[in-house]
This record gives C-alpha cells, sequence and structure tokens, in this order.
C-alpha cells in the first residue's frame, strides 16, 4: 500500500533529515516511527503528504509515485490520508462541527451526508456532546480528538499521527491512542511517529527505529529502545 | 470569536484607496478647467489695412478657422473696434479728446484668434505671414504678448504634470497600501490555507473565497465611498464655485456619476481581487 524506496531527504545546503531509507506498509497496519527528536520521524510523514519532495528515491502510495504527481493531482492523493497533528492544526474560529465537516465540504459532499457522517465520527471520538464549541474551549485531549475526527470523517485508507500526544498529558495520551487503535481495528492503516516511549511498549505493534536519518530497526513486535 | 477585524481593516483601507482615485478624478476636472480658463484668456489679434475689403477679411477668417490648432475666431470690424475702444476708454478724457483729434476712425479691422493650446500661436503666426492675404495685414500682435503665452504655457504643462505626477504617486501609494492590507488578512488565514491544502482542497477551493471575500471588499468600498463623497461634494461644491466660479463639483459629479462609478468599482474591485490573487499564491505552494 506504501512503499518508501530508497528515500533520501537532504535539507540545503547540508543538513540530511533521511538517508537510503527503504519500507513498506500493508493495508490495514498499525506502524509506528520512532526514534529522538530530529531523527526524520516528520520528515517520512511529510514525504507522504507531498508536503516535501525527497531529493532522491520514491514514496508510493496505492501505486502512484507521490513525489512525481503533477500539483493539481495531489488533492486527490490527500483525500485519502487523513492527517494528525501534534498542534491540532485546528481553524479557531470554527466549531469543532464545522472543523470536522469542513473535510467533506472540500469534497463536495452534500449537506445531508456531512450532517450524517460528522456527527457519526463525533459520537466515535466521544465529542458529540461538544460539536459546537470552539477549540478555544476545549481541553487539549478533546482538540486532539477533533483533529481525529476530521482525519477520519471521509475515511481515508491512511491516518497519519505526527506526535499526536505530544501536548498532552499522560490520561489524554491513553485516550488518543486508544482511539487510533480502535480505528485500526475498524481497517485504517495508522502510521504513528512519536518519541513516547510508554505509548510504543504497551502498543505491542510494528515499530520502525529511525536513527540519524537512517532506519536502524525494523521489528514487528517492537520495543523502544533508548 | 469569529475574526472580522481583518477584513474590516482591509474595507477600510480600499474606502481610503477608492476615495484617494475618485478625489483625483476630480482634481484632473478641477485642473484641467482651471487650466483651459487660463488658455481661454490668450488670443492674438491680426489687424488688417485699411485697404483689405470685409470679404477680404471673411476670407481670412474662413482660412484661418480651417486651421486644426485654431479654437475660435472673431472678426472684429472697424465700426466695432471704435466702439469697443471708447466703451474702455470713455472715463479717459485725454485719450477721448486725443481720438477727436485725431478724426475719423484710426482703428484697424480685426481677426481675434484663439488656439486649442498656447504652443499653436506661433503656428499661426507663421502660416499668417506666408498666407495668401499675408498683403493685406498690417500687423499681428502675437510678439507683443509672446511672454505672456508662453508663461502661460509653462504653467499650463506644470498644472498638468503636476497632477499627472501627484495622481500617480498618490495611485501607487493606495495600491500599495490596501494590497499590504489585504496581504495581512491573508496572512493571518496562513494556518487556514495549509489545513486546506492538506486536506485535500484544490487550488480553487482555496482560493475561491478569498477572490470573493476581494470583490466584496472592493465593491462594499465603493458604496461606502460614495456614501461619503455625495454629501461631502455637496457640502464643498459651493465653496469651491465662490473660489473658481464657473467650476461647479456637484455638476461635474452627475455630469460624470457613471464613469465615476464604473472607476470606483473598477479600482475596488480590481484592487481587492489583485491584491488577493497575488497574496494567496504563496501560501498555495504547501
Amino acid at each position: 500500500m506504501i512503499s518508501y524506496q530508497q528515500v533520501t531527504k537532504i535539507y540545503e545546503p547540508e543538513l540530511v533529515a533521511l538517508r537510503e531509507v527503504s519500507f513498506e506498509v500493508k493495508p490495514g497496519e498499525f506502524v509506528s516511527f520512532v526514534g529522538k527528536s530530529g531523527a526524520g520521524k516528520s520528515t517520512l510523514l511529510r514525504l507522504l503528504l507531498a508536503e516535501e519532495r525527497p531529493t532522491s528515491g520514491e514514496v508510493v502510495f496505492e501505486g502512484e509515485s507521490v513525489n512525481r504527481v503533477a500539483g493539481n493531482q495531489l488533492p486527490a492523493i490527500r483525500r485519502r490520508l487523513g492527517v494528525v497533528f501534534q498542534d491540532y492544526k485546528l481553524l479557531p474560529s470554527r466549531t469543532a462541527y464545522e472543523n470536522v465537516a469542513y473535510v467533506l465540504e472540500v469534497m463536495g459532499a452534500g449537506e445531508d451526508v456531512i450532517a450524517r457522517e460528522v456527527s457519526e465520527v463525533l459520537d466515535i471520538v466521544g465529542l458529540l456532546g461538544k460539536a459546537h464549541q470552539f477549540p478555544a474551549q476545549l481541553s487539549g485531549g478533546e482538540r486532539q480528538r477533533v483533529a481525529i475526527a476530521r482525519a477520519l470523517v471521509h475515511r481515508p485508507r491512511v491516518i497519519i499521527a505526527d506526535e499526536p500526544t505530544g501536548n498532552l498529558d499522560p490520561y489524554h495520551t491513553r485516550d488518543i491512542i486508544r482511539l487510533l487503535v480502535r480505528i485500526n481495528e475498524l481497517g485504517t492503516t495508522v502510521l504513528l511517529a512519536t518519541h513516547n516511549r510508554e505509548v510504543i511498549n504497551r502498543l505491542g505493534k510494528r515499530v520502525l527505529t529511525l536513527e540519524n536519518g537512517r532506519l536502524a530497526r525494523d521489528e514487528e513486535r517492537g520495543r523502544f529502545v533508548i | 470569536m469569529r475574526d472580522r477585524s481583518s477584513s474590516s481593516a482591509a474595507i477600510v483601507v480600499m474606502v481610503i484607496a477608492v476615495s484617494l482615485f475618485t478625489f483625483l478624478v476630480f482634481l484632473q476636472g478641477f485642473s484641467s478647467y482651471v487650466v483651459a480658463s487660463i488658455e481661454n484668456r490668450i488670443a492674438i489679434s491680426t489687424y488688417f489695412t485699411d485697404e483689405a475689403s470685409e470679404q477680404d477679411i471673411l476670407d481670412a477668417k474662413e482660412a484661418i478657422i480651417k486651421m486644426s490648432v485654431v479654437r475660435q475666431v472673431e472678426y472684429v470690424s472697424k465700426a466695432e473696434a471704435l466702439e469697443r475702444f471708447q466703451e474702455r476708454h470713455l472715463q479717459d478724457d485725454v485719450v477721448m479728446e486725443s481720438l477727436v483729434a485725431v478724426g475719423g476712425n484710426p482703428l484697424l479691422a480685426s481677426l481675434s484668434i484663439r488656439a486649442e493650446s498656447p504652443e499653436a500661436y506661433e503656428q499661426i503666426t507663421a502660416f499668417l505671414s506666408t498666407s495668401s492675404f499675408a498683403p493685406l495685414i498690417s500687423k499681428v500682435d502675437y510678439q507683443d504678448r509672446a511672454p505672456v503665452i508662453q508663461r502661460v504655457s509653462q504653467v499650463s504643462a506644470a498644472v498638468r504634470v503636476g497632477v499627472f505626477l501627484m495622481s500617480f504617486i498618490l495611485g501607487i501609494i493606495a495600491v500599495l497600501v490596501a494590497f499590504n492590507t489585504v496581504r495581512l488578512a491573508i496572512f493571518n488565514s496562513r494556518d487556514e490555507i495549509e489545513v486546506m491544502k492538506l486536506v485535500g482542497a484544490s487550488n480553487w477551493f482555496v482560493r475561491g473565497p478569498f477572490l470573493v471575500q476581494g470583490i466584496l471588499a472592493g465593491a462594499s468600498a465603493t458604496g461606502i465611498t460614495l456614501l461619503l463623497m455625495i454629501p461631502s461634494i455637496f457640502f464643498f461644491a459651493p465653496r469651491l464655485e465662490a473660489l473658481v466660479p464657473g467650476f461647479s463639483l456637484w455638476s461635474y459629479l452627475w455630469g460624470n456619476f457613471f464613469m465615476l462609478l464604473l472607476l470606483q468599482l473598477g479600482v475596488g474591485v480590481g484592487l481587492g481581487v489583485l491584491s488577493s490573487t497575488i497574496a494567496i499564491r504563496r501560501y498555495l505552494r504547501v
């Protein structure tokens, strides 16, 4: 489903973020990327989103080379992905409902479809009762759950979560990870970048360890080893 | 919670920009009127000898008026010249007594010529000196009036250039200020644009609302400017007419209303759309 083929990313002039990274992700997998800050985890995910282009190598998603796709084709790829960021990236002037609905508006969904789907995903993340509150009125954990609902509402093939628990306390961290696991159990592939050792060791899922831009380890039931 | 301050600021700045353009249009009209008024006072007279018959003079008038640089030619007969002279000097006993002493009518018939521009008088004078009726001409008083004509020409040109430069510079300033305000409004939306791009919005989906906002801001600015302009002109018009008789700002407004409205809409909406388009381009590269 997803394939990184000898991917190297160098930021000018000499900063090597990734060096000849290769791996594949099958449909329905839950894959965690771990490593120190600056190891290249976020860069790896940004390449899949085509926020960045690799210096060399190729990123392939569902048979399409993401880095070779024309600019006007990128929206179509991104609509098959759902993204959760560490800083939530919610639109502050829109309510929780509107933040989630936005994705379906972008896709041209009708009002009735939007109403049904948004309510369903907000219910899944446990925030239906707070649908009409603005992000500033929600806690950090609640905001992240809204972000997850937004990432999920259009039923993407893959959810990309880049340090989703970075700004959260342990309780909210546990809730968010449980949510991601549940989403994965329903069939969505999840890519999680984190430097939270507890999260990784509890998950017991596939772990790819990055060190200085290289793929150091790829373990099916990995642990975060310092 | 909804941020309207950036949009309001953009509209306010665009009202200023549109108002400035409107002011410049009125300034152009006003300065053109003033320059034309000054130029209208200039004329040269061609005096004909007593041997020239009235028909000769009228034929000369026909020939002169055909020149593209000539605006108006007035024939002043000997009798009329005398009448005007007597009216001008009625209170001057010495002049009137001298006239009686000379006897008869010493004044000559003439053609008073007004050109389209001060620069044309030299050309007209040259034409007169080489024309077929040159032998009938006693004098052309261009040389006597040349210094004044030249001065008026310089002042007119300076006013035109000055108004043009001022319009150009103020116009650029207005555009830059409005552009930066719109850019700031869009800058404040950069997070929103980033999210839009990352969830798969196409460039036009992202661009569209900002273009519409630009159009609406421009149209709103035009409407507000009109609402402010009409009572302002109503107030200032009589005061300006007292200073410069003959130029009615109020009449100028209504005489050019639709042109002005189109210009304002063009400037307002154009500025809004152009500013939005340029400002948002850098954020569409995500």
